[in-house]
């Protein structure tokens, strides 16, 4: 398998995986905003079209409701799609489709129609991107019944999640967070970017491999608490632990539905303590679930208050970009508060 | 207030009404009803820039005395015609013992599409048995037209223990992949888009197979909509978008969704589509411009947009009165007549047909409607314990069921036990 192995960024490891489930699934049709000649705005699908076709990687209206909603009918005809939504903060316009229609299909037709749909999408901040570029939506579709939600942190993940996601037989979004799409990033935005190369987790097998849905990554074992994460904050957190030379079990979710509840469980059992981060906002979101979760099942083996570290409750800012960010210091100071007892 | 410009009248907004309301005598004589052949039937092969005049006249074919006119006429033989009148009249019957039984307390909601059955049978007839139908929630006469067993819609309706649905979706909300008829949402107009993404694979496959997509004129205002109509256009996607024009969404007139500028057939326009607009209640007009547009899909000349010019003759649903918002006798003055009677009367007139058989087969297809539902309400009606399984409830949110729904269930069966007492079993 290592002999197969090449070095790649986030973006040629997705890249990857569209080509392979292109070749080896007929039914696997890409489309999406500027997906097709251009291959997209991240370049995501450079070289699909000319590869495989335009009746299988193709440009869409700029209307996300008609991508998802296209969808829809393409995998109730037999079709396994892969629509692009060129950022998270456009899916909204998609969402009665992916919601009421995507979601529910199997549900509601008793298994008559499936949606084997993965609808691939940027999300995140961390690139300057303003208010309309930058957002993390996931706990919008954990809270729907019906779709499972994907956030990789790694080439190597994403590879193997997309392949997964592509291959299942329900809806899935599968949020790219675009920070890391070329490099791990350590949550100092002053210092260089690092690029995939100098990580281990870009080792990219060149063929088909899968990771199954669901199950947390181990990112590091530990002893002294368990900070629950996933996309881009899974390198944050590594940064801070490092930096604070904390033995923390760091568990990378990847799947946010359906949870890997056992290994969270598991985890915090044997720490005692545990922090949630993401960079999603506060109120409602992802973390809030989590916190629960462990609360109601790990609460006798908690030593001090689970905690959440994430965005604020605002919009996501242009220029105040690394104030909102729940970079270093918000993270550290949860930790110390976490350990003060 | 500000910015008051010196002699201009002040702005208005403009809330359009209805033009009758409860209590006022409904007079329908300005609607035009141009004859026979005013349009003319274009070749199917016809460039939708050179046929834009067809989204503002109407196609039709029996005239005011029931006979069969012009080069719309699709020249069905009497067997064909009877049939069409039988699916009609089934359609009827049926819609209108399950209103009975909705009103009875044996379900909790029921859609009847009196006056609009045209729209789903001559349609349904029109098209090969294989092609894709997304409908919206008034298109029964298709599942009737195809044939789907009557029982099996009655068990929907009911919720009961062979609902093959599981008892999941408001009664009506059929899915029948066996007849080329997709699942319906209640969620207005999210079929549209699905319709094309059908039509759009089958393309891309090389298939024969077309879609066929149904909305209300009301509807048409939903984003979903418009979205269609661009990806149609754009890909040349071989579907048949249909407006059933009825006048009336829930209590809303049609001018409510923009029917005061302009006909929901000319919306097509805008986008490069052919449009036509159809004596919704000719059942013959309404046959002829489904496979006029189904001939264009299957020849790769692209989608066809159809607005039929219809009436909601009832309610739209057993949960509205439309005494309250509405003018009464609407339906029996509505200038286009009923298409179940206007059939009637061109069969007579051919001699294929006469009052004494129309009244025995009025009475088969009420014994047959009646006989089927006995059948179904042996399987349980809605609220009395012949339901599905209780562990149904989580099967199918995933293909498998992930941790958190089999805990939830397990919680669903204990608070039935809680309920019922420790010897009651799950079935």
């Amino acid at each position: 398998m290592m002999a197969d192995t090449k070095t790649m960024n986030m973006i040629e490891a997705i890249n990857s995986a569209l080509d392979i489930m292109l070749e080896r699934d007929p039914d696997v049709v890409l489309m999406g905003e500027d997906i097709g000649y251009f291959g997209g705005v991240f370049r995501a699908t450079a070289g699909l079209q000319a590869k495989h076709g335009k009746a299988r990687v193709f440009d869409t209206p700029i209307s996300e409701c008609g991508i998802i909603g296209a969808g829809v009918g393409m995998a109730a005809y037999g079709l396994r799609p892969v629509p692009e939504i060129q950022f998270a903060d456009y899916i909204y316009p998609g969402l009665d489709q992916l919601v009421s229609e995507a979601a529910r299909l199997r549900y509601r037709s008793a298994g008559d129609f499936i949606c084997p749909m993965t609808v691939r999408s940027p999300f995140g901040g961390g690139i300057f991107g303003g208010q309309t570029h930058s957002q993390s939506p996931e706990s919008l579709f954990t809270h729907v019944c019906g779709i499972k939600t994907i956030v990789p942190s790694s080439p190597y993940d994403a590879k193997g999640l997309l392949i997964a996601a592509i291959e299942d037989n329900d809806p899935v979004i599968f949020f790219e967070p675009k920070r890391i799409y070329n490099g791990p990033f350590s949550g100092y935005y002053d210092r260089p970017v690092e690029p995939w190369s100098k990580h281990a987790a870009s080792a990219v097998p060149e063929g088909y491999y899968r990771i199954e849905l669901g199950k947390a990554g181990i990112v590091r074992e530990g002893e002294a608490l368990t900070i629950l994460t996933y996309g881009t904050m899974v390198h944050v957190v590594q940064t801070v632990v490092a930096e604070m030379g904390l033995d923390a079990e760091i568990l990378d979710l990847r799947t946010l539905l359906p949870l890997d509840v056992e290994a969270i469980e598991q985890s915090v059992k044997k720490t005692g303590r545990c922090l949630v981060v993401h960079e999603a906002t506060r109120t409602s979101g992802f973390g809030a679930e989590l916190a629960a979760l462990v609360q109601e099942r790990c609460f006798y083996h908690l030593e001090a208050p689970v905690e959440r570290v994430t965005g604020f409750d605002t919009p996501y800012p242009h220029s105040l970009e690394w104030a909102y960010f729940p970079g270093p210091v918000r993270i550290a100071s949860a930790i110390e508060k976490i350990m003060k007892d | 207030m500000t910015g008051k410009k010196s002699n201009l009248a002040p702005l208005r907004l403009h809330i359009p009404e209805p033009k009758f309301r409860p209590g006022d005598e409904a007079d329908f004589s300005d609607v035009a009803v141009p004859p026979v052949d005013s349009v003319a039937r274009p070749d199917e092969a016809s460039l939708p820039a050179d046929i834009q005049s067809l989204a503002f006249g109407l196609v039709r074919v029996l005239d005011n005395d029931h006979q069969a006119k012009g080069s719309w006429n699709p020249n069905l033989d009497a067997d064909q015609l009877r049939l069409m009148l039988r699916n009609m009249m089934l359609t009827r019957a049926f819609d209108d013992r399950m209103f009975r039984a909705q009103r009875q307390g044996k379900t909790s909601f029921y859609m009847k599409s009196t006056g609009e059955e045209a729209t789903s049978v001559a349609t349904a007839m029109a098209l090969a048995s294989d092609d894709m139908c997304f409908p919206s929630y008034r298109q029964q006469g298709i599942l009737l037209t195809r044939g789907y067993p009557i029982v099996r819609m009655m068990n929907q309706i009911y919720s009961n223990s062979q609902d093959h649905l599981k008892g999941r979706q408001l009664p009506i909300m059929y899915s029948a992949p066996e007849c080329s008829f997709f699942t319906i949402s209640g969620n207005l107009a999210t079929q549209y888009p699905q319709a094309v993404g059908w039509a759009m694979a089958s393309a891309s496959r090389g298939d024969t197979r077309i879609s066929a997509v149904w909305c209300g004129e009301g509807s048409t205002a939903e984003g979903d909509f418009h979205s269609a109509m661009t990806f149609a256009a754009v890909y040349n996607a071989p579907v048949i978008l249909q407006v059933v024009n009825n006048q009336w969404a829930i209590s809303s007139f049609s001018g409510i969704a923009g029917g005061e500028r302009t006909t929901f057939a000319a919306r097509g326009l805008g986008y490069g589509i052919a449009s036509l607009r159809v004596d919704g209640n000719d059942p013959l007009a309404v046959y002829a411009a489904m496979r006029w547009a189904a001939d264009r899909a299957r020849t790769n000349n692209g989608p066809t947009f159809i607005e039929y010019f219809t009436y909601r003759a009832e309610g739209h649903s057993t949960s509205d009165d439309p005494g309250a918002y509405r003018a009464a006798k609407e339906f029996e003055k509505w200038p286009l007549g009923d298409p179940v009677d206007r059939l009637k009367k061109h069969l007579i007139l051919l001699g294929e047909w006469s009052e004494e058989q129309h009244q025995a087969q009025h009475d088969d297809l009420a014994d047959l409607v009646k006989k089927t539902q006995k059948e179904a309400e042996a399987n349980g009606i809605l609220g009395h314990g012949m339901h599905q399984p209780f562990e149904t409830m989580f099967e199918d949110v995933f293909e498998e069921m992930p941790w958190h729904l089999k805990e939830q269930c397990a919680q669903m069966i204990d608070e039935q036990h809680r309920k019922f007492g420790p010897e009651w079993e799950p079935k």
